[in-house]
């Protein structure tokens, strides 16, 4: 059984680069997914996505299949599209996910016609569905990389970071923080979304940020709780999806994101916060 | 509370604040001094929640100036009449309550020293026991409180309060008046806006009556008449969208601040639609 579970990750190092590309992944964008999900950003990361394509794209057409150009590519248009929409939602009446919407339908519109421009459409189902059994040492560097540089970014911002998602009011009348701190947070949703897309694709980088923190709302009360909680699923859901795809012959970007969709709606059904098969048999109600 | 730095003067000098053009305060002069306690009362639309607004710089004046001398932002603390809070973030009340903390603890420093501190504020306000409480699972009063507690964490020279005591039970309110004369004891500047006029009477020495304009500024006695009342109703409330350009210059504003807080008597003959 041991021997089931190890025996590919033992046997090839394309499996163990996989698995570490994975860990990498669900240790920085799961805890960012969960500030995402709980400020109701949940399909801004997906948004955001799209508008990462142009940047990809012209680094692709620059470079080719580069992974340090098209990463370079999507960082600079993820942040353009995040900077611009937050600055449209802070300082006119559009909201942020309006402001969003407009700039990331520019940004993908203009990707597809770069993309369309030249390269064939495998080259587009690559950038789509990624590359995750083919990890080399850049793409590992860069997944280490970013979620060592969000896991210290989420820890030096992290009160703030609370408090402008519970009452931002409050904090832009104490203090300049609100801003930068906004801002910080976008772009680290970019940093991974990025990192996750030119390595293992945008499915994959989507799917490991939202569903395990979807998931752990029905296991965790508090931040406190969720944070890990979140990182244990996604790191459930990677081994699970790598050891399908291996044993399956699976593509591994979406089994890896299937295996997250099983871990929520299981504890959509049974979790102990909020699941759905508590609500059918409540407990009697308490005195006080 | 350590003992209070002095409270804050705030100056209007030909303050207009509004929105998309439309003055909801119109050319507002005077002074609230340093360690007053003042009432703001008017009509719905009168301006009172847009001027503190104007004060905490969360809305930029159309003309005119705030003159907060000396006084940083996070020397102003400001209880919103609804707080931007997003009730369904999973936070207890503790958390809430020591967000104001923030001037001494910052992003990075310890809360374990100010914890009973925040204890303590949560007890002045009748929230004691609370504290890991979710804040989704509080009624509104009670958020209202703990609101009130995070206000009295702030230990801030100048405070504004907007509708402090509505949707508070009486007793709760008589604790929360306690604790407003305990400020201005200590020497801080209460602002706050109120719609009971008794209230207002026997507890606020000095009151500013707003109806887009200050219709009468000074002791309450003084001020909550009849006649100054009646005034302030007639003041219309409507957003007229043909409202000509006001033409009153900027000049004869700041005149009218040489005389004081009641100087706002230049002439207004210009036509505006606002003296209906």
């Amino acid at each position: 059984m041991i021997d089931f579970l190890t025996a590919p990750f033992v046997e090839f190092s394309f499996m163990r680069r996989a698995l570490a590309g994975c860990v990498a992944l669900s240790v920085g964008a799961a805890p960012v997914g969960v500030f995402l999900t709980l400020r109701r950003m949940s399909l801004m990361s997906e948004a955001m996505s799209h508008a990462i394509l142009p940047g990809a794209a012209v680094g692709f057409l620059w470079a080719g299949l580069s992974l340090p150009a098209m990463t370079l590519g999507g960082l600079v248009a993820g942040l353009a599209v995040a900077l611009l929409s937050g600055f449209v939602a802070r300082s006119t009446v559009l909201r942020e996910d309006a402001s969003l919407a407009a700039f990331y339908l520019i940004s993908l519109a203009a990707g597809v016609l770069l993309i369309s421009a030249r390269g064939s459409s495998i080259d587009l189902l690559h950038i789509l569905f990624g590359t995750v059994l083919a990890l080399d040492d850049d793409a590992l560097v860069l997944l280490g990389g970013i979620a060592t540089v969000t896991l210290i970014g989420l820890a030096v911002a992290y009160r703030p970071l609370v408090m402008e998602c519970v009452d931002p009011l409050f904090l832009r009348s104490v203090g300049r923080a609100s801003g930068p701190v906004h801002y910080a947070f976008l772009a680290l949703v970019v940093l991974n979304l990025v990192g996750g897309f030119a390595a293992l694709g945008t499915l994959l980088a989507v799917g490991l940020m939202l569903l395990p923190a979807i998931t752990a709302r029905f296991w965790a009360l508090d931040l406190t709780g969720l944070l890990p909680a979140a990182v244990l699923l996604a790191l459930s859901a990677s081994v699970a999806g790598l050891l399908v795809s291996y044993y399956a012959s699976l593509p591994t970007g979406p089994a890896i994101v299937l295996a997250a969709g099983v871990l929520y709606l299981a504890s959509m059904l049974l979790g102990p916060r909020g699941g759905l098969v508590w609500r059918l048999f409540p407990a009697r109600h308490l005195e006080a | 509370m350590r003992p209070p730095a002095p409270g804050g003067t705030l100056g209007f000098r030909g303050l207009t604040l509004g929105y998309a053009r439309h003055p909801a305060v119109h050319h507002l002069d005077g002074t609230i001094p340093a360690g007053s306690l003042t009432a703001v009362v008017g009509p719905n639309g009168a301006g009172k929640s847009t001027l503190l607004k104007g004060i905490i710089g969360e809305i930029a004046p159309l003309e005119g100036e705030v003159a907060r001398a000396g006084l940083a932002r996070r020397d102003i603390a400001y209880l919103p009449q609804a707080a931007e809070i997003d009730r369904a973030f999973p936070v207890g009340v503790f958390d809430l309550v020591a967000m104001g903390l923030w001037r001494r603890v910052g992003p990075w420093r310890s809360l374990t020293p100010h914890r009973a501190a925040v204890e303590a504020a949560l007890a002045a306000v009748g929230l004691t026991g609370f504290e890991r409480r979710p804040i989704g699972t509080l009624s509104g009063g009670q958020l209202r409180r703990a609101l009130f507690a995070r206000v009295l964490l702030q230990d801030a020279r100048v405070i504004l309060l907007d509708e402090p005591f509505a949707a508070i039970d009486a007793r709760t309110t008589d604790e929360l008046l306690e604790l407003v004369h305990g400020w201005h004891a200590q020497g801080r500047t209460v602002v706050a806006v109120l719609h009971d006029l008794d209230q207002v009477a026997r507890h606020f020495p000095s009151t500013l009556l707003l109806a887009r304009e200050a219709v009468a500024w000074g002791a309450t006695p003084e001020v909550l008449t009849t006649d100054n009342l009646r005034r302030a109703r007639r003041l219309c409330e409507a957003w007229d969208e043909d409202a000509s350009v006001c033409r009153a210059a900027a000049d004869a504003a700041r005149h009218a601040h040489d005389q004081g807080p009641q100087g706002h008597d230049h002439p207004h003959d210009h036509p505006h639609g606002h003296a209906a």
